[in-house]
């Protein structure tokens, strides 16, 4: 038995590696996903990143200013080869934006990954469930690997997974609200009827949130608001990287039934035997 | 000829605001820590949150006003620069330095001027800009305005426009040339008051003015900007609880579109206006708080008509949208001191040095936060 080999591994890394988590034909060991809004600096966006552990990152285009790369722009920080990049549509609001942005971004070089967020409502930035689905069709029969924000629907995660998408991703509770996850019930109903990994994205607000969401069988997360707003990012982005793996972990090792009563070791019945 | 009343107006008639600007005076402590402790608040509670009773509270104000700056819009303040584009002007307004009788150097740029500013303005870090006229039907027309806007669509990623206000399809076809937001102050919602101070014009005709923003959010631009010129009216207090409730209501009766506020105050200019009452620092940053806590969707706007040290504080309490190193007269980028600024601004660094105050202070400065929607 080697001496070296099993006092440095981490018995979650092999966990990881036995359970990656596949995106269209992609592999990854990481179940976080991480945005890279509201940071108060670079600096501290990519410490934080970092310090997630996260393999997909996902950037605004309407941040991206390809006059600036080499400058300053948003993309110098993100190392390519340590990140894959996954390109969102944020500030879309409809179909036809989202498409454009998305075509513009793969003809910058940016790739056929996408994040569709389609949001036509500024205050609670719901997703619009119907230029979504319309979005995501056009995007696939393009070439696209679509990754869709979306509302905690049923029907709809089942429309968009129909339509072509590489994952659903439905919000746990309103964008940038650190509310957690609000419709645990339903995305229980998503995970169950899925065929592709299961995202929840938005409004989970501390690493709790997130293993909860992976307990019930959630394939990942994706946080950005909780990590860049909290007092020490580092801190709060290692927190929900240990959190996602936790919550995993309690999903893949299968909980026992839930009992409101105690059981009896012995059996009352016990004296038939 | 003037406009019948807008949908807000009549809102606003039933507001009762004297009644509301009443408690905003007379607020007693613990309608204060309601006021505070509401999740969502009423007008009744934006006006406590303007008394003078939360004036002694005001570091507890800043703070919760900070978390909610914080929570909605992060660590990130956005950049814009005003690009003004002509200084002539129609209408009579006793503050203004572009007022149509004063005898001022009045300048128009071409369009190719316009671009030739906007390509200084791109150079210096600039993707938000804010075209700035004087009301001029004439030498800013429609077709003018639209001329420009597609000019600079390629090369601007947000371009909003501060210009009179339209009464036809004009904002449509803005919408169409790539503009995303329009700004119309109504400077005050005091209807003696505002009579008073716009003699002439088009801009004298006060529903005109506040039924404008209704029909740019109907003709589909996505952000609308509105606020009051604070030392107008004697009550500031009355305005701020105006652009609270015209906020409130827009977000409600609008659902795609955004709505940025702002709360400039009279700064010297050409028309030797003074202020009838002057709001001080303190009060100032009073209704700021109350503003984003009356509005924590709202992007509050702060231009450099305030000085430094002040707009350096705001950042952290309640402001999400800066402008810098501004010139308020046409042309002023490439040829400043030829022709007749609006007002002189107090915050005179360069863009480069606000971008560095604002990390220094821990925000990223943002300089392209949209995409050309042309």
């Amino acid at each position: 038995m080697s001496t070296t080999s099993s006092t440095t591994v981490d018995p979650a890394d092999l966990v990881d590696q036995a359970d990656p988590l596949v995106i269209g034909g992609r592999i990854f060991t990481s179940r976080l996903l991480t945005g890279t809004g509201k940071f108060s600096s670079h600096q501290v966006m990519r410490a934080a990143l970092e310090a997630s552990g996260s393999q997909i990152v996902t950037v605004a285009l309407r941040r991206v200013d390809p006059t600036r790369a080499g400058e300053g722009d948003i993309l110098d920080v993100l190392d390519p080869a340590r990140f894959t990049l996954l390109p969102n549509t944020s500030g879309a609001v409809t179909a036809e934006e989202a498409v454009r942005l998305a075509r513009l971004a793969r003809a910058g070089g940016l790739g056929d990954l996408v994040k569709l967020e389609v949001t036509p409502d500024p205050r609670w930035l719901t997703p619009d469930p119907l230029e979504t689905l319309r979005a995501a069709e056009l995007l696939v029969a393009d070439g696209f690997t679509v990754l869709p924000y979306c509302s905690a629907d049923p029907v709809l995660c089942r429309r968009l997974e129909e339509a072509g998408c590489a994952t659903v991703m439905p919000l746990g509770s309103w964008i940038g609200s650190n509310r957690g996850l609000r419709t645990r019930d339903a995305v229980e109903i998503i995970v169950e009827q899925a065929g592709v990994p299961v995202v929840v994205d938005a409004g989970l607000g501390v690493p709790s949130d997130a293993a909860e969401a992976m307990e019930i069988g959630a394939a990942a997360v994706l946080v950005n608001t909780a990590i860049a707003v909290a007092r020490d990012p580092v801190a709060m982005a290692v927190g929900f990287a240990l959190a996602t793996r936790a919550g995993r972990l309690g999903f893949l090792a299968g909980r026992g039934a839930v009992r409101h009563e105690a059981d009896a070791s012995s059996p009352l019945t016990g004296f038939l035997s | 000829m003037t406009t019948a009343p807008g949908r807000f107006a009549a809102e606003l008639a039933a507001l009762d605001l004297p009644r509301v600007a009443a408690v905003s005076h007379d607020a007693t402590d613990g309608d204060v820590d309601r006021a505070l402790g509401a999740e969502h608040r009423s007008i009744d509670d934006v006006a406590a949150l303007l008394s003078p009773a939360a004036g002694r509270r005001l570091e507890e104000l800043a703070t919760a006003a900070r978390e909610q700056t914080l929570q909605r819009f992060g660590r990130a303040v956005r950049l814009f620069a005003p690009l003004y584009v002509s200084n002539a002007c129609l209408s009579a307004c006793t503050y203004c330095g572009f007022a149509k009788d004063l005898d001022v150097v009045r300048r128009t740029l071409t369009p190719a001027e316009a671009v030739a500013e906007a390509a200084l303005l791109v150079q210096r870090g600039f993707r938000h800009l804010l075209l700035v006229s004087g009301e001029h039907r004439v030498e800013v027309s429609a077709d003018y305005l639209v001329d420009v806007v597609r000019r600079l669509a390629p090369e601007v990623a947000s371009i909003s426009i501060e210009t009179q206000t339209w009464s036809d399809d004009t904002y449509a076809r803005l919408v169409e040339a790539g503009v995303e937001g329009v700004v119309h102050y109504q400077e005050t919602y005091h209807r003696e008051r505002y009579a008073e101070v716009h003699v002439a014009g088009w801009k004298r005709d006060y529903d005109r003015r506040l039924v404008a923003v209704e029909r740019a959010a109907e003709a589909g631009v996505r952000r609308l900007g509105i606020g009051a010129l604070l030392g107008l009216a004697a009550d500031w207090r009355h305005d701020v609880l105006a652009v609270a409730a015209h906020a409130s209501w827009l977000t409600r009766r609008f659902w795609r579109t955004e709505v940025t506020v702002a709360l400039p105050r009279i700064k010297p200019s050409a028309s030797g206006f003074a202020p009838v009452a002057a709001v001080d620092d303190a009060a100032y940053v009073q209704a700021m708080c109350a503003l984003r806590l009356a509005a924590p969707d709202a992007g509050i706007v702060l231009s450099t008509r305030e000085p430094a040290a002040l707009r350096d504080g705001l950042v952290r309490i309640a402001v999400t949208h800066m402008s810098a190193g501004s010139s308020t007269e046409p042309g002023g980028y490439a040829h400043p001191g030829e022709s007749q600024e609006q007002f002189a601004v107090s915050d005179e660094r360069t863009p480069a040095e606000v971008a560095r105050m604002l990390e220094a202070a821990g925000y990223e400065p943002v300089w392209k936060d949209a995409f050309s929607l042309r």
